[in-house]
């Protein structure tokens, strides 16, 4: 039984989206020895995700998004990058030694730092039949659509907030499938205001207005200003039934439409995947605006913590561009700060970075803003919905957790389980702490979730591979 | 919901899979969730407390929604490639 060899690097990058894959390509084009982790096969992330093997388009054609994971995967592919795919991060301990399981084995890395750059999941505010089959995340109709070319059903209605929504509406008309109607929690005027935000980038207000007018080809029911209030059927949703809402998400009592559906793809926005700087117990800040709880960090992604930097949609919502520059500002960082930039280098590196993020603000302020959390969409869930799906925790329950004396989120997991499922609290965290913040006063006093390994759940049977019982070293008993 | 395979798309070999049981056709490449989804099967097991039915729901990985038993362990089906002769028990309430 030979003892898992810890492989030394100078630089551990955790997430190969975007941002961490910049981030790997800047400190090891610095002259760091650098280990790319991902839970992929692929690097992409998730905007990025490459077909997998098998599949192809048939006439090569590639939209935008494919060419720029194209050209990230061949950078890295090109690079000294030590690229290490499918394998799940399930431990990081000290500075920084992490731990990961794959079907191949576990392996382990050792560096003094570490780029955390694990992306965003999709926040979906619960409503009455969210748990039917056939409801599905508006990211993950992407993924079926550009990564396994499926459309997710006959008939889909696609409803939440932001340019998603009109990305997958497109999207499923151009796969041919059909778009029962588009439930959208913005207003026109909500969108006439991000329009100069979104002309700030003409390539992509282009994609988006060809989506609208395919949309508006296919007379595609648009129902602005409206939520999902209930999805219904048996063993999997049949329709969907939604009402008028006011800007902050509230009911106004307008009449209600229902579809018939065999599909319903439904966000509403994003939230940070910040757990690594949460298991490190770097400092975090609460920002609405950016999509919830996120680290605290200086210009070039240094967080509280040593060594750890935080980049990308994971220590701030703001997309895939944006996200690529911000990690490789932490990889121009790491490599300073271990001393493999000088100042100099590094100030003129750094400075044109800077320059390209800022011509991004005004694009990922729009979009964000069309994404941003209706508060009261969190106080209208009915008391009988399910929050956490993991551990089926409805409100009351939740509710009732509150009053005998649960007053930030870690208590109320304690008293209702709420969160300590499969899914470690990603799916309800947000809308759990909103409800806790309800009583509590606010997000701040409401509180995260403490990090705890796992980070990702990994079969025991992953992580002990070959060992058995009797490799279980036992000491010879004392003499008596 | 059976999700539709789109036209244009290069596909890897035909492979077949067993379903509790029963066969189930899908190509090479394809995530187990989708092949599954693409077969119109929709539920792929019970929640434990309540046993309310659950499907696929994120796709990325984060949800473990699609936690179900595949070759004799618990792997999350959007994250599985598909591979001939791969058995898949849809798992129960448990």
């Amino acid at each position: 039984m030979a003892l898992p060899l810890v492989l030394p690097f100078d630089l551990v990058v955790i997430g190969a989206g975007p941002a961490g894959g910049a981030a790997a390509l800047a400190a090891s084009e610095a002259g760091l020895r650098v280990v790319l982790i991902d839970e992929s096969a692929a690097p992409g992330g998730q905007v990025y995700r490459a077909m997998p093997a098998g599949l192809s388009h048939s006439d090569g054609a590639l939209g935008p998004d494919e060419r720029a994971g194209q050209a990230l995967r061949e950078a890295i592919a090109a690079s000294s990058v030590t690229w290490k795919g499918g394998a799940r991060v399930w431990s990081i301990s000290g500075r920084y030694r992490i731990d990961t399981a794959s079907t191949a084995g576990c392996e382990s890395f050792e560096a003094p730092r570490l780029v955390a750059a694990t992306g965003a999941h999709e926040r979906i505010v619960p409503f009455p039949g969210w748990t039917l089959p056939g409801v599905i995340g508006l990211a993950g109709a992407t993924i079926l659509m550009k990564s396994q070319g499926m459309v997710p059903g006959r008939r889909t209605l696609v409803a939440g907030c932001g340019p998603l929504l009109a990305a997958v509406a497109a999207k499923i008309i151009a796969g041919g499938g059909e778009v029962a109607a588009i439930v959208d929690l913005s207003s026109r005027a909500d969108w006439l205001k991000a329009l100069p935000g979104l002309a700030s980038r003409p390539a992509l207000l282009k994609q988006g207005i060809n989506w609208f007018l395919a949309i508006g080809m296919a007379r595609v029911p648009v129902l602005f200003r409206h939520t999902i209030v209930r999805a219904e059927g048996e063993n999997a949703v049949a329709s969907v039934t939604a009402s008028p809402v006011d800007g902050n998400g509230r009911l106004s009592g307008g009449p209600e439409r229902t579809f018939e559906v065999d599909s319903l793809a439904v966000g509403h926005g994003l939230v940070p995947g910040a757990e690594i700087p949460r298991l490190l117990r770097s400092k975090l800040a609460f920002s609405a605006a950016s999509g919830g709880w996120i680290p605290v960090r200086d210009t070039f992604g240094r967080c509280s913590v040593e060594g750890l930097y935080a980049a990308g949609d994971g220590a701030e919502i703001a997309g895939a561009l944006p996200a690529a520059i911000t990690g490789r500002l932490a990889g121009l960082a790491a490599a300073r700060d271990s001393g493999a930039l000088d100042s100099a280098r590094f100030e003129i590196l750094s400075e044109v970075t800077l320059a390209a993020f800022r011509k991004t603000l005004a694009f990922s302020g729009a979009a964000r803003d069309l994404m941003r959390p209706r508060p009261a969409m969190i106080e209208d869930i009915a008391p009988d919905t399910v929050v956490c799906r993991c551990e089926d925790i409805r409100r009351s329950e939740i509710e009732a957790a509150i009053a005998a004396g649960a007053s930030e989120v870690n208590q109320l997991k304690h008293f209702s389980r709420c969160g300590m499922g499969p899914c470690q609290g990603r799916m309800c965290g947000d809308t759990v702490a909103g409800l806790v913040a309800l009583h509590a006063g606010s997000r701040e006093a409401a509180g995260y979730w403490t990090g705890r390994p796992p980070l990702r759940p990994v079969p025991l049977s992953m992580l002990l591979g070959e060992f058995d019982y009797s490799d279980i070293p036992v000491p010879e008993p004392a003499p008596l | 919901m059976t999700a539709q395979r789109m036209a244009g798309i290069g596909r890897g070999a035909p492979v077949s899979i067993v379903v509790d049981g029963s066969p189930v056709e899908a190509f090479g490449g394809e995530s187990l969730a989708a092949a599954l989804l693409a077969a119109n099967i929709v539920q792929l097991r019970k929640s434990p407390r309540e046993g309310g039915v659950r499907g696929a729901f994120c796709f990325m990985g984060v949800c473990q929604e699609c936690a179900i038993i595949v070759d004799g362990t618990v792997q999350q089906a959007c994250l599985v490639p598909v591979h001939d002769g791969m058995t898949v028990t849809l798992r129960g309430s448990v």
